[in-house]
């Protein structure tokens, strides 16, 4: 038998080694990935009247309700800076990273169909959704920058400074951390889907204990006892650090910034191995 | 072209019975706290019995598949046949690594493009052409490869007119062509096939067999293909094997699993009572009678074409009940359908103590020469089955004759010839 000592080119076996996480494979399905992302932005506004337009409409117009009701009723104040630059950096950065937790939280449920059928690297489902995100959070930046030239034209007193090179390193956070949690609940909900329901709400408390609607310097003057809470937060530093570095207001620390990047490791590290270890059997409980 | 290109090694699945819900986090703990902590073998991979559909399970776990052991040539087309449950599905769902094994591994050469049930991962909102790079990339084709199989896919599934239309606006039959086209282009070294030939029309599925048959002879790749269409099967495979209760009973050239396989499904002469089988316990059966007798093969023809049932035993409860019998033919595909409690909501209250059912069916007199399995059931429509004789009387109907004596085989005559 000369058929033991060929090369396989794979083994099918009850369990997979834990960090078996087959980068090599997710790279060469790279073209389902481009077509994943492409379907996403497609669908998105297919058999719309507005289309594309769809992806300023939302923040726009929750930057006008959110400068109506924490800006105007609640007073609460921006550092200075105008509330539209103020509310609509927030909102930006703050979607991109609750859409991706909220989608790929749901990828085993939402594809069990195509998944029951047809084996490719489950993993591909998730960064497609943190990928398109990002893509449309890129978009929804242009409206960023069109309300900040408009602002600077006028001679507010916003400056960018060498900080917004870091730019990247948030991206890396927001998209880590929506990922990373993403896919360590949609691991846990396969079986027990009481999570789901706590995701949503979750994720809706969660934006109060990040700068969203408010500055830092506000929570420090009147709740300093609270502000562990949300120095621990890990998207602290990323709201902060791009108000800073674009706007130049709010606080920066390298500290803080260094602390999400390695909290981010973790938690991208932590949901690849329990992803990996659901996708094998997830079928059978799904 | 004799090297394996698929070999199974002791493949066994699991599943567990019931929802998943209360009292698996229990079990999840005590598996958890069996393996990780004292170090010990799985215990829910030992209580598991064979999975028999008909009898109700003792156990909270089953073995869709137990033990098997195969080796698939390269360049070969292997059938596989078996009774709903026995294990079919699981196996592609295994090889096509949807579904892990519990035991055992596969050891596989190439590339497998699986073609499990319709309309494999379709975008309803995206056009067809879309759908087609979407498809072939969730099944591993680079964009490159399906834009040069492109024209050839569209033209095999004969959709060019709607290439640029949503599929969700597709019918059934276009959209399994479609999906069919594009993992037949894929050019994989393995190809898995269940039962899609059932949706398409009869010239597609001869395209289809073609194309298979293409696949497997000129390009020398290994197609393993699940249906009961014994036709197709014959016409495809050059090897077999036979399912049942997730074992392997039969692996031979295709004639003799074929021939295996419907001898097997074939009644022999008995009483009918012998295939009871109680799904409620407070029945019990005394006898059963068709035509006043008790035995299992009956033969009608045009001019005796009642068929008399009568069901007498004990009912420890009061009980609505009501007759459905089923008339399958040899290939085990449903017929006919007996049901006055559907048909007329004629479902009778029987008291507690002894029970008398009695149905006369009156079969139409231009059946033509056939034979029957039938499945008689007593129940109470659409709410639970009470009892049942499965595949329990073989029914042999002579079959309407021409003005000078001809015989209509249903074969080539239908199950009817009009007048």
């Amino acid at each position: 038998m000369s058929d033991i000592n060929k090369e396989w080119d794979f083994i099918i076996e009850p369990k997979g080694s834990m960090f078996n996480l087959n980068l090599k494979e997710v790279w060469h399905y790279k073209d389902l990935l481009e077509m994943y992302i492409k379907r996403d932005i497609v669908t998105f506004y297919k058999q719309t009247l507005l289309g594309p337009l769809w992806f300023f409409i939302q923040p726009f117009f929750t930057t006008i309700v959110f400068m109506f009701v924490f800006g105007g009723l609640a007073g609460i104040p921006t550092d200075g800076i105008p509330q539209p630059l103020f509310y609509l950096s927030g909102i930006c950065l703050w979607n991109y990273f609750s859409e991706s937790l909220i989608k790929t939280s749901d990828t085993f449920y939402t594809n069990q169909a195509v998944f029951g059928k047809v084996y490719f690297p489950r993993l591909i489902v998730p960064l497609s959704v943190t990928i398109s995100g990002l893509l449309k959070m890129l978009i929804q930046l242009f409206l960023f920058a069109g309300v900040y030239i408009y602002f600077l034209s006028k001679g507010a007193s916003i400056e960018i400074n060498r900080y917004a090179f870091l730019f990247p390193v948030l991206i890396f956070i927001l998209a880590g951390l929506g990922l990373g949690f993403g896919i360590i609940i949609s691991s846990m909900t396969t079986k027990y889907r009481d999570l789901k329901f706590l995701v949503a709400f979750a994720i809706q408390l969660w934006m109060y204990f990040t700068p969203v609607i408010y500055p830092l310097s506000v929570m420090e003057g009147n709740y300093k006892k609270y502000m562990w809470l949300i120095q621990a937060n890990p998207l602290t530093a990323v709201l902060e650090t791009f108000k800073y570095g674009f706007l130049g207001r709010g606080s920066f620390s390298w500290f803080a910034l260094g602390y999400s990047v390695i909290f981010t490791f973790f938690i991208l590290l932590l949901g690849t191995w329990i992803f990996n270890r659901v996708e094998r059997s997830f079928m059978d409980v799904v | 072209m004799s090297d394996t290109a698929i070999k199974f090694e002791n493949i066994s699945k699991q599943y567990r019975l019931g929802t998943i819900g209360t009292g698996t986090l229990s079990h999840d703990l005590n598996r958890w706290w069996t393996i990780n902590v004292r170090g010990k073998e799985d215990p829910y991979l030992k209580v598991g019995q064979v999975n028999d559909r008909e009898a109700k399970s003792t156990s909270d776990y089953v073995w869709a598949l137990q033990d098997i052991d195969l080796e698939v040539k390269q360049g070969e087309v292997l059938g596989i046949i078996g009774n709903n449950g026995a294990g079919k599905s699981t196996l592609l769902k295994i090889l096509s690594r949807v579904t892990n094994p519990s035991t055992g591994r596969i050891l596989a050469h190439g590339r497998i493009a699986s073609l499990l049930e319709v309309g494999t991962g379709f975008h309803p909102e995206l056009t067809g052409r879309e759908n087609i790079y979407m498809n072939g990339s969730i099944m591993g084709m680079t964009k490159t490869e399906i834009t040069s199989k492109f024209d050839e896919i569209v033209e095999f599934a004969g959709v060019e007119k709607y290439i640029d239309t949503p599929v969700k606006r597709y019918s059934s039959g276009m959209t399994v062509r479609l999906g069919f086209a594009i993992a037949a282009h894929m050019e994989p070294e393995i190809l898995v096939v269940d039962e899609v030939l059932a949706v398409g029309d009869a010239e597609f599925q001869k395209k289809a067999i073609g194309k298979m048959q293409d696949v497997s002879n000129y390009q020398g790749r290994t197609v393993l293909f699940v249906s009961h269409n014994m036709g197709a099967i014959e016409q495809l495979c050059s090897r077999a094997i036979s399912l049942d209760k997730g074992k392997i009973n039969l692996s031979g050239t295709t004639n003799e699993v074929i021939n295996h396989y419907l001898k097997n499904n074939s009644i022999v002469e008995g009483k009918i009572i012998d295939s009871l089988k109680i799904h409620n316990h407070q029945i019990s059966i005394e006898s059963i009678t068709i035509n006043q007798s008790p035995n299992n093969i009956i033969v009608i023809n045009p001019h005796e074409n009642r068929l008399t049932i009568n069901i007498k035993g004990y009912l420890s409860e009061g009980k609505k009940m009501s007759l459905e019998i089923r008339f399958y033919d040899q290939l085990e595909h449903l017929q006919m359908l007996f049901s006055p409690g559907h048909l007329y909501e004629n479902i009778k209250f029987f008291e507690k103590g002894q029970f008398e059912i009695s149905e006369t069916i009156v079969l139409p007199d231009s059946l033509t020469k056939n034979e029957f399995k039938l499945t008689i059931d007593v129940t109470r429509p659409n709410i639970e089955k009470l009892f049942s004789f499965r595949n329990s009387v073989k029914l042999i109907c002579k079959g309407i004759q021409g003005y000078s004596g001809l015989e209509f085989p249903a074969s080539n005559c239908g199950l009817l010839m009009l007048r």
